[in-house]
């Protein structure tokens, strides 16, 4: 318990976000594109957040299903930035030892043509340390 | 010197409970002036201000320091204990003792050398207070409601209906206001022209009442009782008192595709116009922005076919000056703008309206006659989702939307949503709501009777985006209750978009030096105790110029303002407060920072001739306070960069005697 209160209040400072300001409209997840692919969702990560509850957020794949479209961001009428919280949540979670979600070595695998280039270099700096 | 009296009140154990009421009043025998000084249980009951009374006989006293609750509380019942005893009521002085004091401090030694402290201040200041009497001014007796919607028409009915003349200013060329744009209204489902109409005739028929429609307010001088009003009146290039209101012009007139405002764009008039039946004045208008003749000189079709011979196309606008008592501000509200609430797919989509435009889509003299159609195909929709709070409870910070709850959305959409289900009950109705706000008589049945017996379905999550895809709107949301994202094919989106005060409010306001708050509403003199009354003596609100309110609410408020004109009016003279400000002419060297601080516009200028020494004239320009108009906030003493204003009650000198008393 006293982990997640600190947990908590390092994940408030490091987003800047007051997740006490959410109305609880659920604007956030109703504009989500990726919200299919996660298991917790942007209105979830502000409840969460803001009681404690972030553990199963660390866990969860749905830290690297987010795009950072920031479509939550924009949307949100009570100025909350859902997806700030969830790049918090996310560095967190990387941040630990041997946690890198994405090394160099992994880059070769993933170039194709398809994919633009700028596509990679925020992956891997959303991805790792 | 002042002989002066101190009584100290123990209000029950509320100030002796932390306050040694005896050892204040042993210590405030010994201040200056002070002849008299005792405690008692509570002073403001009638023996206790008998007891004033006596001491004052007995004692001579020519001043009384009671120390007691605020002066908000008991100020004026110590001020009539002192008139009958034969004072000057504005020789009392109240020390806060129970507010500023026993309340706030929780030990005895504190409490009691705090009151000590306070009861000294107010000795000293009572023993530089010199008698006042108040002014006295004239009322004119007839009302001026600005706005003639449902809120300006109740007001000036219930006004008229006590023998008070009253005028209604209307910028649009008919009253009738938002209320006559509706077609039902909650919670009784009654349709809104035939419970607001009968009222339009009233006020027309009203011999105590004039219309000034398609008029503006141009100019207020004066104060409470003696405003001077300047009303602009438009030139409709039509003769009002000629027109008979039969339409022939408008059939006639070739120029018909000219947005028609009262429809919100949804079908066209033409260049003369009357904006719907009922309209009061009956009288029809020609817009000089469409009209042929008055563009290029080219058309009179109007004048020719009109039997009354009511066209005037050299029609100029008119300056009328009249005087009046009281005004009464009822300037309405609009629907926000959606031009920033681009998710909604409004500019993009015909088919995405606000619930003002559905409004007019469900009435029969609207555009489509009444039947649900899409405005962009004319078909039917199948499916219709409405979307609540577009625009209120955002963030102050954000760059889009209100701060504030409409609060009119939840009950307007219920009864959208309930009259979609009763008149076609095969269309599919989703309502996706954030809470659903229904306080009032009725209200909350009628929105479970929407969801009940209606089967309309309300949606706990918010609309994320709508796409315009095909004829279909692609509307994608929430369901938190669910925990799903809804995917859902709408014909029709209707957005309860937030209301804001009409944008005439804020010059208006300006004009009537009354006070606003950050929306642009009108703040009322105390948000409980005085609701219908602006800050500014005269000025009295009604509607939602002052916040967002219901047709109920707003009659209500609209009466309670009512009242409070007939209450000023029916006096012949108005006693003003004593308490005001007053400049010495001779330290006075017109720099003009007084008037521009004054809030109430109580301060003018004027050239006056002074004597010099050496027997010659000197013509300066002097400062002058009316009265009647002043309200004694003191600005204007401090602005004074030569200390020639001072306030009459609070004079800068009693002020010092305090602060020295104090530090002491």
């Amino acid at each position: 318990m006293e982990n997640n209160k600190y947990l908590r209040e390092e994940i408030i400072r490091e987003s800047g976000v007051n997740p006490k300001k959410c109305m609880k409209c659920g604007k956030c997840s109703a504009t989500c594109p990726a919200y299919d692919e996660m298991e917790y969702h942007p209105h979830q990560f502000v409840s969460m957040v803001e009681s404690g509850d972030i553990m199963p957020l660390l866990n969860s794949e749905s830290l690297y299903k987010c795009l950072s479209c920031f479509a939550c961001i924009e949307r949100c009428p009570r100025g909350v930035e859902p997806a700030k919280l969830v790049e918090a949540v996310r560095l967190s979670a990387i941040r630990k030892q041997g946690e890198n979600r994405m090394t160099a070595n992994d880059v070769p695998a993933l170039l194709d043509e398809e994919i633009p280039q700028q596509l990679l270099v925020s992956a891997f700096r959303k991805y790792s340390k | 010197m002042q002989r002066v009296g101190v009584f100290v009140c123990w209000c029950g154990s509320n100030i002796a409970g932390t306050v040694d009421v005896e050892a204040v009043s042993e210590a405030l025998k010994n201040e200056p002036g002070v002849v008299f000084s005792t405690n008692y249980q509570y002073m403001c009951s009638q023996a206790g201000q008998d007891m004033i009374k006596e001491a004052v006989k007995e004692h001579n006293l020519t001043g009384i320091v009671v120390c007691s609750c605020s002066p908000r509380m008991h100020e004026a019942t110590f001020r009539k204990t002192a008139a009958a005893a034969g004072l000057n009521p504005y020789m009392v002085e109240i020390a806060n003792i129970r507010e500023q004091c026993s309340w706030v401090h929780k030990d005895i030694p504190t409490g009691t050398e705090k009151a000590i402290i306070l009861g000294k201040a107010a000795v000293a200041k009572v023993n530089l207070n010199t008698p006042l009497t108040p002014g006295e001014s004239p009322v004119t007796k007839r009302a001026l409601v600005i706005g003639g919607g449902i809120a300006g028409i109740q007001t000036a009915l219930d006004i008229a209906d006590a023998g008070f003349p009253v005028d209604i200013v209307e910028k649009k060329p008919t009253i009738g206001g938002k209320m006559a744009q509706l077609d039902k209204t909650f919670p009784t489902l009654d349709c809104a022209a035939c419970i607001l109409t009968p009222k339009m005739v009233d006020v027309a028929q009203n011999e105590n009442i004039r219309i000034f429609s398609y008029s503006e307010v141009s100019e207020i001088k004066g104060f409470v009782g003696n405003f001077d009003v300047t009303i602009k009146k438009n030139a409709r290039f039509v003769k009002e008192d000629i027109c008979t209101g039969c339409g022939a012009c408008v059939e006639k007139c070739p120029m018909k595709r000219v947005p028609n405002e009262f429809n919100l764009g949804m079908d066209n008039r033409s260049a003369i116009y009357i904006p719907f039946a009922q309209a009061v004045p009956k009288v029809a208008t020609i817009d000089p922005n469409s009209c042929n003749m008055l563009k290029n000189g080219k058309c009179g079709l109007c004048a020719k076919v009109c039997a009354a011979g009511a066209i005037d196309y050299t029609q100029k606008d008119e300056y009328i000056n009249e005087k009046y008592g009281a005004i009464v501000v009822a300037t309405g509200f609009n629907p926000i703008s959606m031009d920033k609430f681009d998710e909604f797919s409004y500019n993009q989509s015909k088919d995405v309206i606000t619930s003002l435009e559905f409004e007019r889509l469900t009435n029969a003299a609207g555009p489509t006659a009444g039947h649900l159609e899409r405005p962009s195909d004319g078909k039917s929709p199948k499916t219709i989702v409405f979307v609540q709070c577009v625009g209120s409870r955002c963030d102050a910070c954000a760059e889009k939307g209100k701060e504030y709850c409409s609060k009119i959305c939840c009950m307007y959409t219920a009864k959208h949503a309930m009259l979609v289900r009763d008149k076609y009950p095969d269309t599919e109705v989703y309502v996706f709501y954030i809470d659903v706000r229904t306080p009032g008589k009725n209200f909350d049945e009628f929105y479970r009777r929407a969801v009940e017996e209606y089967g309309v379905k309300y949606v706990k999550g918010m609309v994320g985006k709508v796409t315009p895809e095909g004829d279909k709107l692609k509307v994608q949301a929430s369901d938190l209750i669910e925990g799903k994202q809804l995917h859902i094919d709408a014909d029709l989106v209707v957005l309860a978009a937030a209301i804001e005060p009409d944008k005439s409010a804020r010059p208006l306001a300006t004009m009537l030096t009354a006070s606003m708050d950050t929306n642009d509403f009108f703040t009322e003199a105390h948000p409980k105790l005085r609701p219908v009354e602006s800050p500014t003596a005269g000025v009295f609100l009604s509607g939602a110029c002052q916040g967002p309110k219901d047709i109920p609410e707003t009659v209500s408020q609209a009466g309670a303002a009512a009242s409070k004109v007939i209450g000023l009016l029916a006096k012949d003279k108005l006693t003003g407060n004593p308490c005001v400000a007053h400049s010495n002419e001779l330290m006075c060297n017109g720099c003009s920072s007084c008037e521009r601080v004054c809030p109430y516009g109580a301060i003018t200028y004027e050239d006056k001739e002074f004597r010099m020494p050496d027997r010659t004239t000197k013509i300066r320009r002097v400062a002058k306070v009316n009265p009647a108009v002043c309200q004694g906030c003191g600005a204007c003493t401090v602005a004074c960069p030569s200390g020639a204003m001072d306030l009459n009650g609070f004079a800068s000198n009693q002020i010092m005697a305090e602060v020295d008393a104090i530090c002491k």
